[in-house]
Formats: structure tokens, C-alpha cells, sequence
């Protein structure tokens, strides 16, 4: 079973036959709910979401505001606030995320496991330096001395391409420009050499030069400490440029996951049709996908049918009756939709209706 | 930083001098010439004049502030009309009294402040939240005499454990025992408002301080709970820290009840007795060297804010 014809079958839910291979995966999430409970209202952000990843491999995740991308990274590391029930199997590492105790999963975490958050701003603590920052993180997982910490520090500054990286060791997040305070950001996301990256939207804050930049550099990151990278983005370009693989979200389910050649030649789903148009069309980041009208649904319940009926102009009775399963159309590629055909064919129906 | 702190001093050079210029003023907000109260209405036309001059109220305004200023930069803060005796031994007195109090109801009032707030704010919503907000409630709005009182009648009156007023035998710095058992009542019940209004500002910002990102990033970079706590810590001391210098000028200033209930000639009864005595001199320098340490203690909060947060130096 190769690692595709794995990611598949994780996706039907079935569960892989013994294949010493598999059991290396080192994210394993199965049906993966997320759901915010409190006492005003109950949102259903994260809504069965099932993938694995193996060492070396970067799944890229595309979706519009509000899809639950950050959520499903956060439900990774268990960061959620205590108002957020988390179901399904989340297994990192080789931990059951959901079972670890306080003091383990503080180990995993930073460790095993780290992510670059979406807002470097802030996410970094206001009054400390970053050389502080980053020390910390090396000690607390590597048990080294203050000077072994800072002298790490000083590697990973230098690592991320910060120039004068000595003197920036010193800096306060506030003294640095954006693009150097996400370079910080993924020096200490990588400080002690995690396994697994999550890159939460690591790119959006930045001009576009500097955007480039630091999305190769991630990518030659990635490659030279062989991670497992989750590359959260709105950016379909980005996505398809560092990505092995993507998935398109909506409403909190993957409706759509292959490799970039299936995505762009042969989408499958009307929402990822959406998403390529609007990439074509050149949308700016935060606006509504003029190519798909309407907004995300609200996740306040779980629909019975298919989320994105109401903004589809394919959608039939039965979309609203029932949830789509994925449907495999290659080894690696599947999509959660009734309408089974291509683009093409779908236009040439609408055509002669 | 120095170059802020440098900044920072010779700001306070005119708050000083428009806080002296207020002082001085008092005398003129007064209702009535504060020799009216010296002398008997029907007192001769010369005697006036000399009591006029040798106070140098015959002076053009201007003047008599110059040389008053002049004083005061000397450290001759000049005689209480009232009873004849230089101001300064009687301000310095009073005020050493005070802080005899204010010190430690600070530092209770300040630790246990942060402590409850602290507690509080990381145990967002559960019984321990309750207990210490109600702690700090109380502190905040339960009013000092009647905490004065009954403290009194409990630990003094039925309980025989403190002695009920007045200062220590050695009426000055604690130097035994029994002085320590005289300030006890008093500096608790002057710590009570510190406490209340320090702990319930801690737990807002903590909470503030837990729902920003950076703190889920450091949880994510799997630090522990005391290394996260010590984080939000920090973060929270700036406006901590001005809080407290605005309760420590307060209890400066001393307070009238617990002074009068407790007996302690501290500055808020020298201040209270100047006002009635309408002793324009006493009053004038303690405003003047009250507002000093108020100006003082906020120059050092500033510049120790700004030595935590870097964003403040700008
Ligand atoms: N702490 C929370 N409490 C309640 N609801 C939340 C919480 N965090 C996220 N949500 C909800 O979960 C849904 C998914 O949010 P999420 O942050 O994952 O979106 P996203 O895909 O990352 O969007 P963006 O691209 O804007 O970052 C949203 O409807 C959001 O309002
Ligand atoms: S299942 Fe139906 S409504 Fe949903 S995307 Fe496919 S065609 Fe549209
Ligand atoms: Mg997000």
C-alpha cells in the first residue's frame, strides 16, 4: 500500500490492513469533531475530518475564513480552550493526543510537535526578547544550559536568514518588521526539532516578495530536517507550490483531497472549482470568492446534507438529504460530492438543462 | 533605557514646580487673610503691618513665592503661625509616622493583593475565583473606620489581644514588641484597600492577559504551567505596578479615620489640624512634600515599567 492508497483509505474510514509502513504515519486523525460549546450558542467547527501524514510530507489545507483550518491544527496539539470537546483519534508522534497526561503533552508539545502560528505579532510575548524566547523553548526540551540555549539561538536566527542575527537575539518582537518577526517564528517553531510542523497561514501577514521568501525557505527547511508539515493557507498559489498534497475545506470537512495535478486539471469539487477561479481571478485574502456566491454556512448545527448546497449551482434534492461520502477518483485523489463528473461535464449538463 | 530615565527625571522638574505653584496658591483659595485668625480684630494698624512683614505678606505675590520656593529648596519649610514652632520637625515627625504604617500596609496590602488577584485570575471561574474576588470585595468596599471599629472591640476590647489605640512606647520607629502589637491593627486595616483594588485589577489582567495568543503559543511550546504563569506575570506588573504607586502616595497622605481611631499622629491628622487651624504654612509644606514623594513614586514606577516592558521606552 503506497502512501496515497494509505491517505485513501484513512479518508473512507477504514482502517489500514496491517502494513508495517502504515504504522510510521506520523499524524494519524480519524473523524476528528470539533465542537464549541457555551452557554450563548454551539459551533460545530471541525466536523469528521480524517488524514494521515507521514515523515517528509506536506499537506497543504485550502479554505475560506472560518472553515476550521486553524481549529483542526490546534485540536492537533490539544491547544483548544477547555470549551472545545474534541472527538475521534488524534494520534501524534505516536501519542494519543487525547490521552496524554498534563506533563506529557507538555513534553510532546514544542518537541514532537510545533506549529507557526497564523499572527507572529502576537504570538510572541510582548516582553521578552526573542533570543529569550527561543532559549526557553531549547531548554525546556533539551535540558541545556542558559549558554547552550542562547548560542542554539543564535543558530536558529541564523538558520531563518535573519541578518545581524546576534544583535536581533536582543530585539523585542514589537522592534522587528513583520517579516522578520515570522522569520523568529519559525526559528523557534523549529527550535527543537520537531517532527511535525503545523504552519498556520505562516505567509499572510507579509509582502509578497517577502512572502516568497520565506515559503522557500520553509520548503528547504522542511526538506533538510525531513518534517511532516500541515501548510494552512488561503493562498492556493502557495499551497500548490509547497504542498505534496492538498485538502480543500469547507465547513469543517475536507471536501476535496489529491495532489496539486489532481486539483488543477481534474477538480472534483464545485467548491474547489470556486477556489481555483477565484485564484485566477486574482481575489485578495479576506474577500468574500466572488466566484462562489454566498458566505460559509453558519456551524451552529450539523447540516444533514451537504454544507455547501446553498452556494452550489449544482446542487440537487438529494445534496440536502444526505452527506456525500468521499468518492475515491484515483489513488489519490477524492472528493465529498454526489456529482460525480468533471468540470466539463458539469457545465455541458448545466448548458443543456 | 538611561536615556528614558534621564527623560523621565527632567519631566518631573515642571510637574514639581506647578505642583509648588498650587501649593503656595492655597493660601489665596483660602477664604479670609490667615492673619485674621492670628490677630484680634481690633488689633492696631502697626502690629499688623509687623506680623505682616516678618511673615513677608507685605511682598509682592511673585516675590513671596520666590523666596518661599527658596525655602523650601533648602529644606525651611518655615513656622507654623499656630504654634510658633518650625514646620519641619512637626512634618517630618508626622510623615515618619506615617510610613511607619503605610510601609508595611503596603507590602501586606501589595502581596496579598497580587497573590488573591493572581490565584484568581489562573483559576478563572472556580470556587477559589469566588473565594478571593469575595476577599477583595470586602477589602474594597467595607469602610475603614467601621473595619477600624470593630477590629477594635474584637481584638482589643473582647479578645484582650492588641492594644486598642495609640502609638507604641517608643512612639516612633517599632524598636520592641509591644510598638509591633500597636501597628498591627492599623496596617491591617490599611491594607485592606491596596489589597482589594490591587487583586481585582491582577485578576482582570491576568484573564486579559490568558485570552491573548502569545499565551496558547507558549503552551504550545510546551513550557510549564509555573514557567507561563511567570510570563503572564510579567506582562501583567506594568499596570500593576501603577496602581500601586498610586495606593503607596495615597497612604502617604495618611489616612484621617484610621489616624483619628487609632490615635496616630500621622500626616493625615497634621493635615487635618492645619486645616481647621487654618496654619497656612504647615499645610503649604506638607502638600508641597506630599506631592514630592507622589512625584517621586511615580518617576520610579515609570521607570520600572518601561525596564519590563520595552514598548513603554518609546
Ligand atoms: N475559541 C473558540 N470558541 C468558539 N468558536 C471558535 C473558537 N475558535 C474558532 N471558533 C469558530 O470555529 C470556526 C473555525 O475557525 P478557524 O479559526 O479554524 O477558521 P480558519 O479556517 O482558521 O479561518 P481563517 O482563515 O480566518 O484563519 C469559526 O466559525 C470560528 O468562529
Ligand atoms: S453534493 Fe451536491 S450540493 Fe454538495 S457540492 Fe456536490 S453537487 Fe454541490
Ligand atoms: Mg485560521
Amino acid at each position: 500500500m503506497n502512501v496515497h492508497a494509505h491517505f485513501v483509505a484513512q479518508l473512507h474510514g477504514a482502517r489500514p490492513i496491517a502494513d508495517p509502513a502504515a504504522s510510521d504515519a506520523l499524524v494519524d486523525v480519524e473523524d476528528m469533531t470539533v465542537t464549541f460549546r457555551s452557554r450563548e450558542r454551539v459551533v460545530h467547527a471541525v466536523n469528521g475530518v480524517s488524514f494521515s501524514l507521514r515523515r517528509g510530507e506536506v499537506l497543504g489545507i485550502l479554505g475560506e475564513s472560518g472553515s476550521g483550518k486553524s481549529v483542526t491544527l490546534r485540536a492537533l496539539m490539544r491547544l483548544l480552550p477547555d470549551h472545545a470537546q474534541v472527538g475521534g483519534k488524534v494520534v501524534v508522534a505516536g501519542h494519543d493526543v487525547a490521552r496524554l497526561d498534563e506533563s506529557r503533552l507538555e513534553d510532546v508539545r514544542g518537541r514532537a510537535i510545533s506549529m507557526i502560528f497564523q499572527e507572529p505579532m502576537t504570538a510572541l510575548d510582548p516582553v521578552f526578547t526573542i533570543g529569550e524566547q527561543i532559549a526557553e523553548t531549547v531548554r525546556r526540551h533539551e535540558g541545556c544550559d542558559r549558554r547552550t540555549a542562547e548560542a542554539r539561538a543564535l543558530d536558529l536566527l541564523d538558520m531563518v536568514q535573519i541578518p545581524s542575527a546576534r544583535r536581533r537575539l536582543k530585539a523585542y518582537p514589537h522592534e522587528m518588521s513583520g517579516g522578520m518577526r515570522q522569520r523568529a517564528m519559525i526559528a523557534l517553531a523549529l527550535s527543537c526539532r520537531p517532527s511535525v510542523l503545523l504552519a498556520d497561514e505562516p505567509t499572510t501577514a507579509l509582502d509578497v516578495t517577502v512572502q516568497i521568501q520565506v515559503l522557500l525557505l520553509l520548503r528547504k527547511l522542511q526538506k533538510e530536517l525531513g518534517m511532516a508539515v500541515i501548510f494552512v493557507t488561503h493562498d492556493v498559489g502557495a499551497a500548490i507550490e509547497v504542498s505534496d498534497r492538498l485538502a480543500v475545506m469547507y465547513a469543517g470537512r475536507f471536501v476535496e483531497t489529491g495532489t496539486a495535478i489532481d486539483m488543477i486539471e481534474t477538480p472534483r469539487h464545485p467548491y474547489t472549482n470556486g477556489l481555483l477561479d477565484s485564484m485566477l481571478s486574482g481575489d485578495k485574502r479576506g474577500q468574500r470568492l466572488e466566484t462562489i456566491p454566498g458566505a460559509p454556512p453558519s456551524l451552529g448545527q450539523a447540516p444533514a446534507g451537504c454544507s455547501f448546497a446553498p452556494r452550489c449551482r449544482f446542487a440537487a434534492t438529494s445534496c440536502t438529504l444526505a452527506l456525500p461520502e468521499p468518492t475515491a477518483f484515483s489513488p489519490t485523489h477524492t472528493a465529498r460530492c454526489f456529482r460525480m463528473d468533471t468540470k466539463a461535464e458539469r457545465f455541458a449538463m448545466l448548458a443543456d438543462a | 533605557m538611561l536615556v528614558y530615565a534621564l527623560v523621565r527625571i527632567l519631566y518631573t522638574i515642571p510637574i514639581l514646580l506647578g505642583v509648588s505653584l498650587i501649593a503656595f496658591g492655597l493660601i489665596h483659595l483660602v477664604p479670609g487673610n490667615p492673619l485674621d485668625l492670628l490677630l484680634p480684630p481690633e488689633a492696631p494698624k502697626e502690629l499688623v503691618d509687623q506680623i505682616k512683614a516678618k511673615y513677608g505678606f507685605d511682598q509682592p505675590l511673585y516675590i513671596q513665592y520666590f523666596t518661599w520656593l527658596g525655602r523650601v529648596a533648602v529644606g525651611d519649610l518655615g513656622n507654623s503661625v499656630f504654634t510658633g514652632e518650625p514646620v519641619r520637625e512637626q512634618l517630618i515627625s508626622a510623615l515618619s509616622n506615617t510610613l511607619v504604617l503605610a510601609i508595611p500596609a503596603a507590602v501586606l496590602g501589595f502581596a496579598l493583593g497580587i497573590f488573591l488577584g493572581a490565584v484568581a485570575g489562573f483559576n478563572r471561574d472556580t470556587w477559589i475565583d469566588k473565594l478571593a474576588s469575595a476577599i477583595a470585595i470586602t477589602g474594597v468596599s467595607m469602610p475603614h473606620y467601621w473595619g477600624a471599629i470593630v477590629s477594635v472591640i474584637l481584638f482589643s476590647v473582647i479578645l484582650n489581644w492588641l492594644p486598642a489605640t495609640g502609638m507604641g512606647p517608643s512612639g516612633g520607629l517599632p524598636q520592641s514588641w509591644e510598638d509591633v502589637t500597636h501597628m498591627i491593627l492599623p496596617v491591617a486595616t490599611l491594607s485592606l484597600i491596596p489589597m482589594g483594588v490591587i487583586s481585582r485589577l491582577v485578576r482582570a489582567t491576568v484573564l486579559e492577559i490568558n485570552g491573548q495568543e502569545f499565551t496558547a503559543a507558549l503552551r504550545g511550546k510546551g513550557l510549564r504551567r509555573k514557567r507561563i504563569i511567570y510570563h503572564v506575570l510579567k506582562n501583567a506588573a506594568p499596570p500593576a505596578m501603577a496602581l500601586m504607586g498610586l495606593q503607596f502616595g495615597y497612604l502617604l497622605g495618611g489616612s484621617i479615620l484610621v489616624e483619628t481611631v487609632y490615635n496616630w499622629p500621622g500626616s493625615g491628622q497634621l493635615m487635618n489640624l492645619a486645616i481647621f487651624r487654618r496654619d497656612i504654612p504647615v499645610l503649604q509644606a506638607t502638600v508641597v512634600v506630599l506631592s514630592f514623594f507622589f512625584v517621586l513614586i511615580n518617576l520610579s514606577v515609570d521607570v520600572l515599567q518601561a525596564a519590563i516592558d520595552p514598548r513603554i521606552r518609546r
